[in-house]
């Protein structure tokens, strides 16, 4: 069984220390960011950004807050649709990117449904949580989960964090959430991150029911029969180039930033 | 704090009134839950819905600076409802003392007001012929305390209070509900606060509001109690102890002042009571002037108390000393530390006072927005004749040291890593700067004799001086063997023993194991930790503890009992904070507040500048009239020269308020400079709602300039829906909230919030009004 991070948004107080020690341990740069409305900053997710806070303020006037990050899904669309196999399974359960076999070409960025991987204009090679494999190897905990301060990040067996989420979701059903939830179980045929919600995923900008195009698959199938890498390499290069230069218009169109 | 951060856990209501706990001391979240675990709940008590607000069970939105409206009708709930803990009122605090028949409140003012000031000889208590203070524990004389505060605060009625709050009645009966059930005896209310409480005209009795509370419902001396004070910074509680402000010694002993105590017996007669702990305060005073001046330091010569500075019966704190410099009083300055030009109130005058100063000496880790002063913004660097110097200091990971945190514990750190460059430990600059002083007194000079009779000798040359030899002059010594004292109970007014800080006696009483270095985690117990460093004074980690029990010495809270009688004598998980030796039990009953003379707390002081009891004034600027009283403001606060008119309701519309975020701290000038932080949030930015958005047409994430008469400055607005306007006696207000984080230098500048902020404050404290002024904002 792998282990999972379990997020209980209900005890985040938003202090972003997850972002920073995510930052401080992977040492990725800081970007030049606006302020624009939002204590959410960087906006997005980015290939030096693989942690950040999400906060949403509701028609109700609550204030949520959601620590964002790869969700290392069962079912990864960015695994089958790598043309590179750049990413790939560890042993942890986690998705690892494999920043050597990267070619920048954004694939992964198109299809994840929760915007997880972006490349650098920089250094042209895709970035992500990591699941901080060095650390978990080591017996250590997520550099995020060992830094937050009051549990809202815990790390662990999947079974044992879905019984707490659902012991928590309990509490706070009692305490007049009655709306509260869990997110990751099933999502994408299960997630790395188990997030206990009192609202609707919406509220924190998750997508409700995740997924991408089937045609995805096709990338795998196609990898599958090719066999060596040679060939994936001749054939992916001509497609992925294509899809890189896509991927480069619809990143500028969506006016994110990276370094 | 009475009580300390890992006390927490074992409350049962927590009110955080003026303090964004989540958001500015996120540690403290981790114990707060923990109590949450238990179904304790968390009430936040803010303008704004907060990082602490939006976890919060409860939330109250409250207009700033009318804190003690709030707390006065809590305290009218409490005796009204009969919610107060009666045996513990008639026994621990003075609710059953008479009162003089002098005194008297009328309109807002109490008896003894005349021209800005009060003469307080009626806020006493009617004596016995043995000279003794009349009591009435039935508590039924209509002067007795318990009566007077009755009075007092059955005007704070919910209409009245929500009117003046801004708060919905239905929010009021709920947070009352709640909180005010910790009079039951064994639940533990917790009042955390910080700066939204103090900062004000009023703020000194903004604290003793949340005391007279705490005091009604039973929860001081008690687990998961107490009035509990979240320091701002990590050593400030260490730096307040060691007298960084001017009308004190280290140890809270009071200055002396010139006029009142020319010579030691002076000092001892008026400063020394005749009763309470306080009685030994020429041991605490003799013993540090032994700490300073060594051998030179006799019985004959008054210990060298004629070497001490005495003050001049003038106020010197820091709005006084800026208005001193703007009048060109002032030839020079060491800014060690600290950044005004951004922190301080009415920043871009203090900017301009700094003008007149011949010379500065800024020491911190990057060149401050006041270092840099001479090249601000609109500035002529041609016009200004200041030399600056700019030492670069350690930080805190790069030097030896303690810090004494929020709970009174004082924790050893040990030097991480090498400063970079030419950074140097303060103590090492204090060293150089002081031996170059004793060179240049010994050529001659006006009165080197202080100066050269020092009793300073941590290190020779430039080496790093030994903070070992500095941390046993703090813990005291026997002047004989230079052996280190247990602690302060052995401390001495004759000269035999030295000390440099009374109340930190003992944290560094054994040179092998200093309990400050100590990291032992208790096994079981309630949480005191009491080998996890030490906590001032005596390692005691919740103070008047004696009130955790009932007189008899059964503990109000069997479930977590700090010290109570059991078998015949005192069992104890905390050092005893009363004379536990004198027993039964009863005999210390009345006496469980060791500080005071009456030995008792107090619901009524004698002490403040501006009331015996917790009055609500308007803030010094406000867009509504008081409507308790027809004493608009606190009647002696102090209106300093540069201050100037006061903004007006017509032209300055909307109430201005200030705080920090999460990820920057202070003056910004740490964190504005580590990409990591700013990038989060990097720009100044305003808060407002979004009704005075539409109203103005402003847009999220536009420009906008906010002003006051002091000045105007530039901000992103935030539109949100966390910030609402307030029905406020029948009128509608807006707020504009701010953090004031920014300043011109670093890697990413903006404008300071506190170009905003008035030269007006407290009448006790003089700490500025930076949380409730008026502004106006426009479209940029």
């Amino acid at each position: 069984m792998s282990n999972v991070v379990l997020v209980d948004t209900q005890k985040c107080m938003a202090c972003r220390g997850c972002q920073v020690a995510c930052k401080d341990w992977n040492r990725l740069p800081a970007g030049v960011t606006k302020f624009r409305g939002t204590y959410t900053n960087p906006p997005t997710l980015q290939a030096h950004t693989w942690n950040h806070l999400v906060f949403s303020e509701t028609d109700k006037g609550r204030w949520l807050f959601a620590s964002l990050s790869c969700m290392h899904c069962n079912d990864a669309a960015c695994i089958n649709v790598c043309p590179m196999g750049a990413l790939q399974r560890t042993k942890a359960g986690t998705v690892w990117p494999d920043t050597d076999k990267c070619i920048g070409c954004s694939i992964c960025a198109q299809y994840c449904p929760f915007h997880v991987p972006q490349v650098s204009k920089a250094t042209n090679k895709m970035g992500k949580c990591t699941g901080c494999a060095e650390r978990v190897s080591q017996g250590l905990k997520p550099a995020c989960v060992t830094t937050c301060p009051n549990g809202a990040l815990l790390y662990g067996e999947r079974g044992a964090m879905l019984k707490q989420a659902r012991e928590r979701v309990e509490v706070l059903k009692a305490q007049g959430f009655s709306g509260a939830n869990i997110y990751g179980e099933s999502e994408m045929n299960g997630l790395g991150r188990i997030y206990v919600l009192t609202e609707t995923p919406a509220a924190y900008g998750l997508p409700e029911a995740p997924g991408y195009n089937a045609t995805a698959w096709v990338w795998q199938l196609a990898r599958r029969p090719l066999g060596t890498l040679t060939t994936i390499g001749l054939f992916s290069g001509l497609v992925a180039g294509f899809l890189r230069w896509r991927g480069e218009r619809m990143q500028q169109r969506r006016g994110d930033y990276t370094i | 704090m009475t009580n300390h951060w890992i006390d927490y856990q074992h409350s049962d209501v927590i009110m955080a009134i003026g303090v964004n706990t989540a958001e500015n001391h996120p540690m403290s979240m981790r114990w707060i839950d923990r109590a949450r675990e238990r179904g304790a709940k968390l009430i936040s008590i803010d303008p704004r819905l907060t990082r602490t607000a939006a976890v919060a069970d409860l939330w109250l939105p409250l207009r700033p600076g009318t804190d003690i409206a709030l707390l006065g009708g809590l305290i009218n709930y409490t005796i009204e409802k009969e919610l107060y803990q009666r045996e513990y009122i008639v026994n621990y605090t003075n609710a059953a003392y008479i009162l003089d028949s002098g005194y008297f409140f009328a309109d807002g003012i109490f008896s003894g007001y005349a021209e800005g000031s009060y003469n307080r000889d009626t806020w006493s208590y009617e004596l016995d012929t043995e000279g003794n203070p009349r009591k009435d524990p039935s508590l039924q004389h209509p002067r007795c305390v318990f009566q007077v505060l009755k009075d007092h605060y059955a005007r704070y009625d919910a209409e009245t209070v929500c009117k003046i709050v801004g708060c919905s009645r239905e929010d009021f009966e709920l947070v009352a509900s709640t909180y005010c059930a910790t009079g039951a005896p064994d639940k533990a209310g917790n009042i955390l606060y910080a700066m939204g409480i103090t900062q004000s005209t009023h703020g000194s009795q903004n604290v003793r509001a949340t005391a007279v509370l705490q005091l009604l419902l039973g929860n001081i001396g008690i687990p998961g109690g107490g009035v509990n004070a979240q320091r701002g910074e990590a050593n400030v509680q260490g730096s307040t102890d060691m007298a960084m402000l001017y009308h004190i010694l280290p140890g809270y002993l009071n200055m002396p002042q010139g006029m009142d105590h020319p010579t030691l017996a002076d000092y001892n007669a008026k400063e020394t009571p005749a009763s309470s702990y306080w009685s030994n305060k020429p041991k605490f005073l003799i013993s540090m002037l032994k700490a300073w001046w060594g051998e030179k330091a006799t019985p004959e010569n008054d210990f060298c108390y004629q070497w001490l500075p005495k003050l001049d019966g003038k106020n010197h704190s820091h709005i006084a000393i800026f208005e001193a410099m703007a009048r060109g009083e002032i030839q020079g300055m060491f800014v060690w530390g600290q950044n005004p030009a951004v922190g301080g109130p009415q920043a871009e005058l203090e900017r301009k006072a700094l003008e007149n100063l011949d010379w500065m000496v800024a020491v911190d880790l990057f060149e401050t927005e006041t270092a840099s002063f001479w090249r601000r913004p609109k500035a002529d660097p041609a016009s200004i004749k200041t030399e600056v110097f700019l030492l670069p200091a350690a930080a805190s990971y790069e030097k030896d040291g303690s810090v004494s945190n929020s709970g009174r514990w004082i924790q050893w750190r040990h030097k991480a890593i090498e400063p970079p460059g030419e950074a140097k430990s303060d103590l090492w600059i204090a060293d150089q700067l002081y031996k170059a002083l004793r060179y240049h007194y010994s050529l001659g000079g006006v009165f080197p004799d202080p100066i050269l009779g020092l009793n300073w000798d941590y290190g020779q040359g430039e080496e790093e001086p030994d903070i070992e030899k500095v941390a046993l002059e703090i813990n005291g010594y026997e002047i004989e063997n230079h052996k280190p004292l247990e602690n302060f109970t052995k401390l001495a007014a004759d000269g035999s023993t030295a000390c440099g800080c009374w109340i930190y006696s003992g944290y560094y009483n054994d040179l092998e194991d200093p309990p400050a270095k100590r990291r032992i985690r208790e096994q079981k117990g309630i949480g005191t930790h009491a080998d996890w460093a030490f906590a001032w004074p005596l390692n005691r980690r919740i103070l008047y503890n004696r009130c955790s029990s009932d007189p008899s010495g059964k503990p109000w809270n069997p479930k977590v009992p700090l010290v109570f009688w059991e078998g015949g004598e005192w069992r104890m998980n905390d050092v005893p904070d009363f004379a536990w030796k004198d027993n039964p039990p009863e005999n210390t009953a009345q006496s469980p507040f060791i500080m005071l003379p009456e030995l008792q707390a107090r619901l009524f002081s004698p002490g403040m500048a501006d009331g015996p009891l917790p009055e609500h004034y308007e803030p010094a600027e406000s867009p509504v009239h008081n409507v308790l009283s027809s004493q608009q403001n606190n009647p002696v606060i102090t209106w300093w020269q540069g201050l100037g008119k006061l903004a007006t309701r017509e032209d300055f519309p909307y109430i201005g308020t200030t705080y920090r975020v999460s990820e920057h701290w202070q003056s910004g000038i740490m964190t504005r400079n580590s990409p990591w932080l700013a990038e989060m949030a990097p720009e100044m930015f305003v808060e407002i709602s979004v009704q005075l958005a539409e109203k103005l047409g402003i847009s999220n994430g536009s420009q906008v300039f906010v002003s006051t008469p002091r000045g105007e400055i530039k901000a992103v607005a935030y539109v949100t829906r966390r910030l609402k306007p307030m029905q406020v006696d029948g009128k509608l207000v807006e707020i504009v909230g701010m953090p004031w984080h920014w300043g011109y230098r670093g890697l990413f500048p903006g404008d300071s919030a506190n170009v905003l902020t008035p030269h007006v404050g407290d009448p006790n404290t003089t700490i500025p009004e930076y949380k409730a002024f008026l502004c106006n904002i426009r479209r940029a």
